[in-house]
This record gives structure tokens, C-alpha cells and sequence, in this order.
């Protein structure tokens, strides 16, 4: 066990399985970063974020390959590599440049296994960066994965932290079907305890950050760090919250949603991306029509508003939720209840 | 050219099923019992066959819509690509691919493809999991006019070049993306744009099996040899429409019967190895009709077999979940 950052935790991930499997391998826009400069250095930048940073030094130019900036040759190259008998890893930088290589997701990689009646196997595993709160604006900040929860086929990974990253990392890579795995880029710098060695956290297994009696708060990604600051001042007031990381949107942990609901009565769901046709809004369907007899006050959704992701960072903030969003959602359905038994 | 006698008549045979499957689905599929849509590949067998006579199951190819002539050069069985065909439990995907996504990895057949552009991706991937697993495979790409101008095909071209992968990229050019023609559709030359990347560049007549045998014969050696990729562009016509059901208001009158009458590569293989004495004419026959007889079998036990049971629905959208 030592203190790693998310990024660290992110490398050690690759590195370990690199070294298991040797089927293992990176591809991605400067997962090396250098090839063919002028300074030689081929290893320079280890991708924008210095994530992969060492890995082809250590494992060369076979097993970490820069590609040209060309998603959807290299995206596709991976499934079909993946469909072959390599396991890829493929890094899609920011992930909203899945604009130009959705095709080789949606409808290739994603499909073969039940297209293909049962007989392909597609272990592929693409990472990108997601979120707000960079002032990269509206074309390097989405928050895209309902997008990717939405297809068939795919597994979606958010990790809330260093410690939930490795082992989910090293999950997916095992995994063999295509697994979308969104690093929040505002976390990258964010550090806690992780074991040195390597260990796996199941899809489909919510983890409970915090447990409490009077609200579930189902948060993803990043915004797991902002229920939880908004649950322990909120404790402080005598409200005592939930807060549900599903972990992965999909598979999704329906089962431990619903629990969690039957136990509080009362529902905030916290989402960092788009609010129509978002995980806040599933998860809202899931539980009026699952749940309806246990609420004590209608759900509330935490999400941006449907609007771009803007720059200007007095916007941006304006944008995101945040841990005050959080508990103001969570005394009106404090609030709510109060007003029924008045 | 020395091409042995077995090879001669495995091919034949191949051009003579994929002729005759198709033929027969265009009947078949006018009677209203085949779902969705089919593309035939009629006019175009000795491409597929003359590529895939260099292949062995461990090369992967990548097909297209127009996927069932590539499946049968690879080498897939006709009964099950007919249950498929018509949604069978029996299909080789269980019925849950259809004409478009008729595949099998355990021959190096990696799928036909219902996305215009989506196999030469793919076959990048292919190749690199020859390269880097060191099993002497190749990879090819077969993909159309249409797709030439997908700016996936040109990402993969230079993709291709740029990890010196053994990549084949067969461009089957029958005029025609859909309904517009090739030559309003595509700028510049293929030619050129093949060697804008640097990769060599070969063509050859698609009716004509030797010519098509020969000049994949050197890409492929090529590709195999640690070379790099190459394209190949074939020159072909298809007989049908884009898909069956397509009336071709955009051909001229007569210019599918003069194809059928001046460039058939069945009609011109047997005139070929009959004159330079490398088959008889008995063997062509004796395997005109055994494929008969092998389709006649495949349509009646694709008719008769088991629609997919309702479970299979939800299964396998994931390996465990």
C-alpha cells in the first residue's frame, strides 16, 4: 500500500497487466509521444497527461504503439486487433473525439459478440478523458458516457478515485468484451492509500461511500467525492445520507439503487453530464418504476443545465454541480417530506 | 502462370457456389420469405475467389455488405450462411446477424459489414495481430468504390503504411456506390491516392480469374513477406441492383445483359483452361452440378430449420452479464 495519484494508479494498472499478459497492448495520439522528433526522445510525453509516461520505455514500440491523429483507423484497428487475439487498450484522449471513430465502437466492436451469434470475443478497452472544470471548453470537456451506456454491447467504467481506478482498470483489460473506461481529467492529481499489488473490483458491485437513514444520494465519477463532502456536512445537521458510487453505468447495480431507496425513501442523483437521456434520468425511471411505493418525496437530479460545456470559468462554475447543488437538492426532499406532514 | 490442378478446381468450384447462391437468393428473396435485404455479389465471384485462393484460415479477411461471395471464397459453409440468410437458429450466427454480418473468426472471416468503410479498420487491427503474434498472417481488406471515399478507408491506408503492416487492400470497383457512379463520386485516380501514401499499387480485370489470381498472387506474397501494405483494384460489375429490389433506373438499358453476355468470369474460366488443356470439361461439369445439388440442399435445409428460440434474445450481449 503506498499514496499514488489517479494517474499513478491509472500506469501501475497498465504496467502490471502489460508485464501478466502479453497480449497487452497500448495504442493511442502520444501514449509514447516522440516518435520521429527532433529530440530524439521517443518516450517524451507518455500521452498529453503523462499517464502512460515510461511504459515504452519499458515495454518498446510492439507493445506501445503512437498512432497518427486518425480515431477512427486506430479505434478500429483495436477491435479488430482485439477480435484477433490481442488485448488493446486504446487511449481516445479527450473522449469527446469519439465523434470521429463512433462507428468502429457503436457499431463494430460493440456488436460482433451477438451479432456474430456468441462466437467473437472483443477484450478492447478504451480509455479517454471526461469532464468539466478545466476551462477546455465545450469540445474537451464532455461527460459522454450515457452515450456509451446507451449501446448494447458495451461496458462502461467512471472510477472515483485512484484506489477504484486500478482495480477497475485491471478489470476491464481481463474483460472480454469492449469496456469504455472515463477518467475524470480533473482528478488525475487527486491521491490516496492503493495496494502495490495488482487487485480487481467487479463491474456491476456499487460501492457505499458513505451509509445513512434519511437520503440516497447515486453519484458517479467525480461527483462520488462531491456527495460525499456534501453528506458529511449535511451529517453535521442532523441529515444522514447514502451515497451510492455505481462504479459502472453498465452494468449498472440496480439492485443495491433500490435497496438503498427502500431504506431512505427519498432519492438525489448527482451527474456530471448532459441531463437529458443521462444516468440521472435512468436511474430516476429506474426507481418510480421499481421503487415508487418507498419514496417520501419525488427524486431530484443534480446535473448541468442542457447547454454546452462553456469557458468562461465564472460559466463553467455556474455549470457544474457541486457539493452546495448537492445539499440544497437534499433539504428539499428533506424539505418535501416535512411539508407532507404538516 | 502454373497453377495446380487442385487449386483450378477448388476455385471453380468456389466462383460456380457463389454464383449459384446468389443467383438462387435472387429468386428467393422475390417470394418475399427472406427477411431484410440482400446484396449479391453475381458478376464478381473470380474477385473474391482469385484473392482468397492465396489465403489460409490463420489470414483474416474483412468484408462488406456485399458479403456473401467473400464468405464462400474464405471458405464458409453454404448451409449455414443460408439459415443465417433467412434468420435460422441454424445460421452461423444464430440468426442474429443476417446477410450483412455473416461471420466466422475460426476461418479468418471477420465479418461482413453493414457500415460503408468498416472493414479496413479492422484489418489494420487484423494485421497487427499477425505482426505482433508472429503467425506469418495476412490481413485483407475488401471494400468497395464507395468506401474508398470513407475517410475511415484513407485513415487506414495511411495507418497501414505508417506501422509497415501485412495489410492487403482489395478495392472492388463496380462503378457504382448505390446508385451514383464511381466516376462521379471518386476524385482523382485510385492509383494516385495509393501511392499519396506511399504503397504500391496493382490492377487487375475481375472478370477474369487468372488475372485476379495472379496480381493478388504478389500482394499477398508482398503484404507476407514484411513488405508493408499494397492495394489491389479490381475492375468489376455487379449484375444485380445496389440490393435486391432495386429497380437500376441509373443503368442504361442493355448495359447488365452485355456484362452477363461479354464478362462472365465463369463462362471466360472454362473457355481459359479448356483451350490451354488444364481441366476438362467433364470436371467443370461435374462440379456445375454438385453445387447444384449443394444449394438446392442448403435453401431446402435453411426453410426447414428452427427459427431462434425467444431466450436467444438476450443472450450474449455480454461474455458475464
Amino acid at each position: 500500500m503506498s499514496r499514488k495519484s489517479f494517474r499513478q494508479a491509472i500506469n501501475e494498472a497498465l504496467r502490471q497487466e502489460m508485464l501478466r499478459d502479453p497480449r497487452v497492448i497500448l495504442m493511442g495520439e502520444d501514449v509514447a509521444g516522440g516518435q520521429g522528433g527532433s529530440s530524439g526522445v521517443s518516450d517524451a510525453w507518455g500521452g498529453v497527461l503523462g499517464v502512460t509516461k515510461g511504459l515504452y520505455t519499458e515495454f518498446g514500440p510492439d507493445r506501445v504503439l503512437d498512432t497518427p491523429i486518425s480515431e477512427a483507423s486506430y479505434v478500429g484497428a483495436a477491435a479488430g486487433a482485439a477480435a484477433t487475439g490481442l488485448r488493446p487498450v486504446a487511449e481516445v484522449m479527450f473522449i469527446d473525439f469519439v465523434g470521429c471513430c463512433l462507428d468502429q465502437i457503436m457499431n463494430q466492436a460493440a456488436k460482433f459478440r451477438y451479432m456474430f451469434g456468441g462466437k467473437a470475443r472483443t477484450p478492447l478497452v478504451i480509455r479517454g478523458m471526461y469532464g468539466a472544470g478545466f476551462s477546455a471548453a465545450a469540445q474537451h470537456s464532455q461527460a459522454l458516457y450515457p452515450l456509451f451506456t446507451h449501446i448494447p454491447g458495451l461496458k462502461v467504467v467512471i472510477p472515483s478515485s485512484p484506489y477504484e481506478a486500478k482495480g477497475l482498470l485491471i478489470e476491464a483489460i481481463r474483460d472480454d468484451d469492449p469496456v469504455i473506461f472515463l477518467e475524470n481529467k480533473v482528478m488525475y492529481d487527486d491521491e490516496e492509500d492503493v495496494p502495490d499489488e495488482p487487485y480487481t473490483i467487479p463491474f456491476g458491485e456499487a460501492n457505499l461511500t458513505r451509509e445513512g437513514e434519511d437520503v440516497t444520494i447515486v453519484a458517479f465519477g467525480r461527483m462520488v467525492n462531491f456527495a460525499n463532502q456534501a453528506a458529511d456536512k449535511l451529517a453535521k445537521e442532523g441529515i444522514s445520507c447514502t451515497v451510492v458510487d455505481p462504479r459502472t453505468t453498465s452494468p449498472l447495480d440496480s439492485d443495491t439503487i433500490l435497496d438503498c431507496v427502500a431504506d431512505t425513501g427519498r432519492l438525489v442523483i448527482v451527474d456530471e453530464s448532459s441531463p437529458r437521456c443521462n444516468m440521472a434520468t435512468d436511474v430516476a425511471a429506474l426507481v418510480a418504476e421499481e421503487a415508487f411505493d418507498a419514496l417520501k418525496a419525488p427524486i431530484r437530479r443534480v446535473t448541468p443545465p442542457h447547454t454546452p460545456v462553456p469557458f468562461a470559468s465564472i460559466l463553467e462554475d455556474l455549470y457544474m454541480p457541486n457539493p452546495a447543488k448537492i445539499e440544497a437538492a437534499v433539504r428539499s426532499v428533506m424539505g418535501y417530506k416535512a411539508k407532507q406532514e404538516a | 502462370m502454373q497453377i495446380a490442378r487442385e487449386v483450378l478446381l477448388r476455385s471453380y468450384r468456389a466462383m460456380r457456389t457463389i454464383r449459384d447462391f446468389e443467383e438462387r437468393l435472387h429468386v428467393e428473396f422475390a417470394t418475399g420469405e427472406i427477411p431484410g435485404f440482400v446484396h449479391l455479389y453475381c458478376g464478381e465471384e473470380a474477385s473474391g475467389v482469385g484473392v482468397c485462393a492465396h489465403l489460409t484460415d490463420t489470414d483474416t479477411i474483412a468484408s462488406t455488405h456485399r458479403g456473401h461471395g467473400h464468405c464462400i471464397a474464405k471458405g464458409v459453409g453454404v448451409d449455414g450462411m443460408m439459415a443465417e440468410i433467412y434468420g435460422k437458429k441454424t445460421g452461423l450466427c444464430r440468426g442474429k446477424g443476417g446477410s450483412m454480418h455473416i461471420a466466422d473468426l475460426s476461418l479468418g472471416m471477420l465479418g461482413a459489414n453493414g457500415i460503408v468503410g468498416g472493414g479496413p479498420p479492422l484489418i489494420c487491427g487484423a494485421a497487427l495481430s499477425h505482426k505482433l503474434l508472429k503467425d506469418n498472417g495476412v490481413a485483407v481488406a475488401f471494400y468497395g468504390d464507395g468506401a474508398s471515399n470513407e475517410g475511415s478507408t484513407l485513415e487506414s491506408l495511411n495507418l497501414a503504411t505508417v506501422w509497415n503492416l501485412p495489410a492487403v487492400f482489395v478495392l472492388e470497383d463496380n462503378g457504382y456506390g448505390e446508385a451514383t457512379a464511381s466516376s462521379y463520386a471518386c476524385a482523382g485516380s485510385q492509383k494516385a491516392r495509393a501511392a499519396g501514401f506511399g504503397m504500391p499499387y496493382l490492377e487487375c480485370d475481375g472478370s477474369d480469374f487468372f488475372s485476379v489470381y495472379e496480381t493478388a498472387g504478389e500482394a499477398i506474397a508482398h503484404a507476407r513477406s514484411g513488405k508493408g501494405p499494397i492495394m489491389v483494384h479490381v475492375h468489376l460489375a455487379r449484375w444485380y441492383g445496389h440490393f435486391e429490389g432495386d429497380a437500376m433506373t441509373y443503368r442504361a438499358n442493355g448495359e447488365v445483359a452485355k456484362l452477363r453476355a461479354e464478362k462472365d468470369c465463369l463462362v471466360r474460366f472454362r473457355k481459359q483452361v479448356e483451350e490451354f488443356s488444364l481441366l476438362e470439361a467433364a470436371d467443370l461439369d461435374a462440379i456445375d452440378g454438385s453445387v447444384r445439388a449443394e444449394i438446392e440442399a442448403a435453401v431446402i435445409g435453411a426453410k426447414a430449420a428452427p427459427v431462434p428460440e425467444p431466450a436467444e434474445l438476450l443472450e450474449d450481449v455480454y461474455v458475464n452479464y
